[in-house]
């Protein structure tokens, strides 16, 4: 199946690629001779996301703009960028949390599965059932670890045993060890690490078939923050997820799929908005980026 | 040339007495202006309790009011107090409680409606409640509604007179609760609605519940109103339903205190003393809800 959003090479270093500050768009290299085993494959596989030239505006002022490629099915795809480029923005999109904001405007073309997520006649409480989240800051209900996870079944009206569902959803969150005696416990009680897989447990639950993080791990420790990474690779197994993160090495470490965005200044130098420089495989924006910006932000010249 | 050698001696400079003798008087005028107004209190309930003890018994508890002063009592006030109140409380807690949630979770500040309503709450909270009176006699006890001097006229004057109190107060407690609450709920595709029923009304349960029991405990000793809307005659029967006749524990008080005999004067200190047994208990539990239930976020 051919990538829809796929746009013809350009070399990176050019002139025109240094130059151009408003004109660059993410750079996508078609397949070439030296594609791995893992190009070809992500090749078959379909787009869970297909964003189309994506701006979002706050209040009229665009925090992201011309944001386009597409998210394969069963990939970790991280988004990485310096603070304010709009990776959190856009991370909200997908799940049409920026409803939740009425200044928030979304442009272009959103697609999930084929469909167009911001079509009239899209229900986004039906979106969210489908793609779940997780934020920067654990978010526990202020309830026990049992009703946290129970408590998205039971809204969404899932058919079957909640207690199954319960202890499911938390073994998948890697969790129910450490918690199957004291399910009645109020979450609070349990540590910021524990709390948060909780949180990926509970987004288990109603059994999404994609998984947005937005820095899941940065209000963690480095141990917690390993055993969340872990979950991340066993999840990959049977979710596709998006991961928002500060941590480039987290990005290198968990992700097939790398989209590096900047933070540019609008003509009166009065916003800030981001943009998508490189969107390409995480080895190669790590190793070998198409662009100067994302070498120099990955190899930490800048930012 | 050693690092030593060019170094400065430090000498920190000493304070200055007079400068410790400012911030050691400034301690002193605060504390003694909490002294002031704590012994002010205490020095009227020592007052009330000097005057009242030798009456304030369950006699006084079980018998209705009379010309005689040594069998009168105060048990139909006591009872009319607590049937307004509930009156009071069942409309406070739904109707401030949703007032509450349209102004928290749903009105779009932008709009001047909105914004109109909330200063005008503001301000509502603040008019005298004698005018509160004035609308309960106009329009619950005559006119519109025509109720008469009964029960759920009484109830209800208060209600409307604490009413602002509970919707600030109410917003408030779910204001407290923390936007990534509703997130978290919303992401898991709940509605606006249950993530309302379901996570913040929960959480917000304690500090509504104590804001109730405060306007409530503001209520139980208005007199002003009940003036207007309670009968002016003394009731020697307990209400039996919303539309009885009633009179109420600052009624009776007043009614008291206006006789001229001596034996008045002390069954009135300790109806007061009742009056406050009632309002400390009920702020005593309030505090005891905030303490127990309050989430730290």
């Amino acid at each position: 199946m051919p990538d829809p959003v796929t746009e013809p090479t350009k070399r990176p270093g050019g002139e025109r690629e240094r130059g151009a500050e408003r004109g660059s768009p993410f750079v996508t290299r078609s397949a070439d001779g030296d594609a791995g085993q893992g190009r070809r494959d992500r090749e078959q596989r379909e787009a869970i996301f297909e964003l189309d030239d994506v701006t979002v505006r706050y209040a009229g002022v665009p925090a992201v703009r011309d944001v386009s490629f597409a998210i394969k099915e069963g990939d970790i795809t991280a988004l990485i960028g310096p603070s304010g480029c709009g990776k959190s923005t856009l991370i909200r999109c997908l799940n049409r949390m920026n409803d939740l904001i009425p200044s928030a405007t979304v442009e272009g073309r959103v697609r999930y599965h084929q469909q167009d997520l911001y079509a009239s006649d899209v229900d986004a409480v039906q979106v969210r059932k489908r793609i779940g989240m997780v934020f920067q800051k654990p978010n526990p209900f202020p309830k026990s670890i049992y009703d946290n996870i129970a408590f998205g079944p039971r809204v969404v009206g899932m058919d079957g045993d909640i207690d199954e569902i319960v202890e499911r959803a938390l073994r998948r969150g890697a969790l129910w060890e450490e918690v199957k005696d004291r399910l009645k416990d109020n979450a609070y009680g349990m540590s910021g690490g524990q709390q948060q897989r909780l949180c990926i447990a509970r987004c288990l639950a109603i059994e999404p078939d994609v998984i947005l993080m937005d820095e899941p791990c940065s209000a963690l420790d480095p141990i917690s923050t390993g055993r969340i990474e872990d979950l991340m690779i066993e999840l990959k197994k049977n979710y596709s997820i998006v991961i928002v993160t500060h941590n480039m090495q987290q990005a290198a470490r968990v992700s097939d799929m790398t989209a590096f965005f900047t933070v540019e200044l609008d003509e009166g130098e009065k916003h800030r908005t981001g943009r998508v420089v490189e969107y390409n495989e995480t080895d190669k924006v790590f190793t070998n980026p198409d662009d100067q910006r994302t070498e120099a932000y990955v190899t930490g010249k800048v930012g | 040339m050693s690092v030593e050698a060019t170094r400065p001696a430090v000498t920190l400079p000493k304070a200055s007495g007079r400068e410790r003798l400012r911030e050691r008087s400034f301690r002193v005028l605060l504390i003694g202006c909490l002294v002031a107004s704590v012994l002010m209190l205490g020095v009227l309930f020592f007052d009330v309790i000097r005057r009242g003890a030798s009456e304030f018994d369950l006699q006084l508890l079980t018998s209705f009011p009379s010309i005689n002063p040594a069998i009168a009592g105060l048990e139909s006030a006591l009872v009319g107090t607590l049937a307004i109140m509930a009156v009071c409380a069942l409309f406070i807690v739904p109707v401030g409680v949703a007032s509450a949630v349209y102004l928290e979770e749903f009105a779009d500040r932008d709009r001047w409606y909105n914004r109109f309503i909330e200063v005008n709450i503001q301000n509502l909270a603040a008019v005298p409640s004698i005018v509160y009176g004035i609308l309960g006699l106009a329009f619950l006890v005559h006119g519109p509604l025509s109720l008469g001097r009964v029960v759920l006229s009484g109830g209800l004057t208060l209600a409307l007179l604490v009413l602002p109190v509970v919707i600030i107060t109410g917003r408030e407690a779910i204001r407290a609760v923390p936007p990534s609450i509703r997130e978290g709920s919303m992401a898991l595709g709940a509605t606006q609605w249950q993530t309302i029923w379901k996570q913040v009304l929960p959480a917000s349960i304690p500090g509504t519940a104590t804001g109730v029991i405060l306007a409530l405990s503001r209520a139980i000793g208005e007199t002003a109103p009940l003036i207007l809307v309670a009968t002016a005659t003394f009731i020697a029967f307990n209400p039996t339903g919303p539309f009885s006749s009633f009179t109420a524990l600052p009624l009776q008080i007043l009614d008291w205190i206006r006789r001229p005999q001596d034996e008045f004067q002390v069954l009135a200190a300790a109806a007061i003393l009742v009056l406050l047994v009632l309002l400390l208990s009920m702020n005593s539990v309030a505090i005891w809800l905030r303490n127990r239930y309050e989430q730290k976020w």
